[in-house]
């Protein structure tokens, strides 16, 4: 009898524990603590770790509130969110691509900052206009703010460019193919691309794409992938590596920054058209800042029928508050600190991006040609990103279609109209399941 | 089976448990909640999922997703869309690697348990070595493969261009055709240690008399090896065929590791061409939708095998 006692109560206590455990949030610490999901920057996350954490120390020391950060790299960071979306077990606060922020929203899963807490981090006029446009679809309160601002422009190798007696950066596209034709010559290539990340080639296809007068989203929000601008865009950016032979195949397998931006450090490569993030991985790489200058991106010249003079998307990290936080106000303290003008000009000098305040930028730090280059580009010539709920569709699909492209040009198989208008229509096909 | 002394005593306390089946099944209860929550409930919601729209618009609260009857299935299987021809290529494909695997695994295991069947010096050692790669973590093993081969600074092409000199041309391992000699090759690495395993402990269980009793009769090392080793292997072998097949054939780390999100085309495997199905699109009610019918599809099969396995081994009763 006492025997069944004990071994019902076993089984009881057990039980019990299975179910206290699978009801368990995994949160750990207390109340006051955040769990703060950051997108990788630098070099490595452990890079990016060390900038972080001094900081967070110093946000606890101020407020009492503990962090626990995760570095999370791209290729895992869309995938993190929505899993942590779908199960409801998400961080307090994290980082997104700022072109992903109307699909987010669209998920309902953050917080919107309506004018009440936009006011308390110093209102909109703070922030810079372009990346502020890029918070979310327009007519609704956004769901995320700028943390740090970024913008394409072509890196150059200055010793390569001078031992091929080229003089000033290319500034269009006949420019830039011939530069890159007498760069490459034995194990050196005129440019480096990431054939295998479909962000890259998605921002590629978009920048292309508007200098080509093609929209990937009509008015009303709607995928249009197959027109034969969208054609000629993309096909414009594969044939740096299909017909003029200026980026080494091997860069088709390239799916990490660290690849070509290692091969320009290296001198295996020439030319980059990479975010100013590429500043911290460059430094990293071991080359220094006086060993490569920055241009924007070339533009056609003339432009064709349509086309708009863009070299850039609004490029740019947000930082967004999860809906069902524990902690609503010490998540919107953490907003506010890292997006306070001191801790702007410490982030975004260590991660190469840049502040997207208009206060922070009274620090020198930010006065360098190649910086002046990316303020000017983001102001000027930076188009944002369709604001759409489709938009992060649109960067897996005609991304990865772009990186499948790239492998068939790489193992020779030949890439022309009829290849690229075929994987922009069975891209279009996915976005037409998925909504 | 024969008896053995104190066995009666052993029937007698278990029978004294038996006896008590409240306190048996109180005990077997949290091990049966688990196993619900672990499997059956993962697989009845995946169902459900594949009956829904759910797109990013309601996976934050599943519960809201619109019902979409069989429009999923009808997406997955209209061969004549982009969707449903890509995954029927890649069920092609999926089952070409699973039989190259299987089929490579089980001979090189075979081959390998026959060789280290006779007492012989190192014959430890050796098993043990053999099965490093069985042991190794799967992402730690996986990982140095994907950087051995890679075009430009991977070991395999070190090897073959730049000592060997059998080519001049640096091959691409991670894209293309050989894409798919890479993740069969990697794959039978990782999964011939399982079959060597499994059929030494087969040949140990064969009784050595019946060799003598061969040897006696005249048959060679080879006719022992088909008239004595493989028939006596049989029943090892048909299960071992069916649990590798099931593994490659969901094999979702090794293609995913040895790619990464970048899966070419070629060696486009169906667990992780479901998963960019979902993911891709952010439409999880046709991912479910494709792995119920990938699920229906495997139970049919190994429904079949076992129907034409048992069925062949009682008429040679």
């Amino acid at each position: 009898m006492r025997v069944r006692k004990i071994g019902a109560t076993a089984a009881s206590v057990l039980l019990l524990m299975s179910l206290a455990a699978c009801g368990d949030d995994g949160g750990g610490g207390g109340e006051k603590t955040l769990t703060y999901w950051a997108s990788n920057q630098g070099p490595s996350l452990d890079a990016d770790r060390q900038v972080l954490q001094p900081e967070l120390d110093k946000f606890t020391q101020q407020t009492g509130i503990k962090v626990e950060l995760e570095v999370i790299g791209w290729p895992d960071l869309l995938n993190r969110i929505l899993a942590a979306t779908a199960s409801g077990q998400g961080p307090d606060v994290l980082n997104i691509g700022n072109t992903w922020s109307a699909s987010l929203q669209a998920t309902g899963a953050f917080l919107p900052f309506e004018s009440a807490e936009i006011d308390t981090l110093g209102g909109k006029d703070r922030f810079l206009g372009p990346s502020f446009a890029a918070t979310g679809a327009t007519g609704q309160p956004p769901t995320s703010m700028p943390l740090y601002g970024l913008a394409y422009g072509l890196f150059y190798h200055k010793r390569l460019f001078a031992e091929a007696g080229i003089t000033t950066p290319p500034k269009n596209w006949t420019e830039f193919v011939a530069a890159g034709k007498r760069l490459t010559k034995g194990g050196q290539w005129g440019l480096a691309v990431e054939g295998a990340s479909y962000t890259e080639n998605a921002h590629h296809a978009f920048i292309f794409g508007q200098q080509h007068g093609a929209d990937f989203f009509d008015g009303a929000g709607k995928p249009q992938f197959t027109g034969p601008h969208h054609v000629m865009a993309v096909k414009q950016y594969l044939d740096f590596m299909a017909t003029d032979k200026i980026a080494n195949p091997s860069n088709a397998e390239y799916s990490t920054p660290n690849q070509p931006i290692g091969d320009f450090a290296k001198g295996k490569a020439a030319m980059l058209l990479w975010q100013s993030n590429a500043i911290s991985l460059l430094a990293a790489a071991g080359m220094k800042p006086d060993e490569y200058g920055v241009a924007p991106i070339p533009i056609a010249d003339p432009l064709p029928p349509g086309g708009k003079r863009v070299n850039s998307h609004v490029a740019g990290i947000n930082i967004s508050v999860f809906k069902n936080t524990e902690n609503r106000d010490g998540a919107l303290e953490l907003v506010k600190f890292l997006t306070s003008s001191g801790e702007q000009q410490i982030l975004n000098k260590a991660l190469g991006s840049l502040p997207v305040v208009k206060d922070a930028y009274s620090d020198p730090a930010f006065e360098t040609p190649v910086i002046k280059v990316f303020q000017d580009v983001l102001a000027n010539t930076a188009g944002p990103l369709p604001q759409v709920p489709e938009e992060s569709k649109f960067e897996t699909t005609v991304g990865s279609g772009m990186r499948d492209l790239f492998a068939k040009i790489a193992s020779g198989q030949p890439v022309g109209e009829a290849e690229v208008a075929a994987a922009l229509t069975k891209a279009q096909q996915e976005m037409g399941t998925g909504g | 089976m024969a008896d053995r002394p104190g066995s009666t005593g052993a029937r007698r306390r278990a029978g004294a448990g038996w006896r008590r089946p409240g306190l048996a099944y109180l005990l077997l209860l949290p091990a049966l909640l688990l196993e619900l929550l672990v499997h059956l409930v993962p697989m009845a919601v995946g169902v459900w999922m594949s009956f829904r729209e759910l797109t990013q618009f309601f996976i934050r609260n599943w519960s809201a997703a619109p019902w979409a009857g069989l429009r999923n299935y009808k997406v997955a299987v209209d061969v004549d869309s982009a969707i449903g021809a890509a995954l029927l290529r890649s069920l092609w494909i999926t089952l070409a690697y699973a039989l190259l695997v299987v089929v490579g695994s089980w001979l090189l295991g075979f081959v390998a348990a026959l060789l280290l069947q006779r007492p012989m010096r190192n014959r430890g050692l050796l098993r043990t070595l053999f099965l490093v790669p069985y042991a190794l973590p799967a992402y730690a093993a996986v990982i140095a493969w994907n950087f051995m081969l890679q075009r430009d600074t991977g070991m395999i092409n070190h090897l073959l261009v730049d000592n060997l000199h059998l080519t001049d041309d640096r091959a691409f391992w991670l894209l293309g055709d050989r894409s798919f000699v890479a993740i069969v090759l990697v794959s039978i690495w990782r999964h011939w240690p399982f079959a060597f395993l499994i059929i030494m402990a087969g040949m140990q269980n064969i009784p050595t008399d019946l060799y003598e009793a061969a040897a006696i009769d005249g048959a060679g090392p080879g006719q022992q090896i088909r008239r004595v080793t493989l028939p006596m292997l049989r029943p090892v072998s048909l299960v071992l065929i069916l649990v590798l097949f099931l593994w490659t054939f969901n094999d979702f780390t090794t293609p995913f590791v040895l790619f990464g999100a970048a899966t070419p085309e070629q060696a486009d495997l169906i667990s992780v061409h479901i998963y960019q199905s979902s993911f891709v699109t952010w439409n999880f009610g046709l991912g479910s939708a494709m792995s119920v019918l990938l699920l229906l599809f495997l139970l049919l099969l190994t429904a079949g095998y076992l129907l034409l396995t048992s069925r062949r081994r009682r008429r040679a009763v």
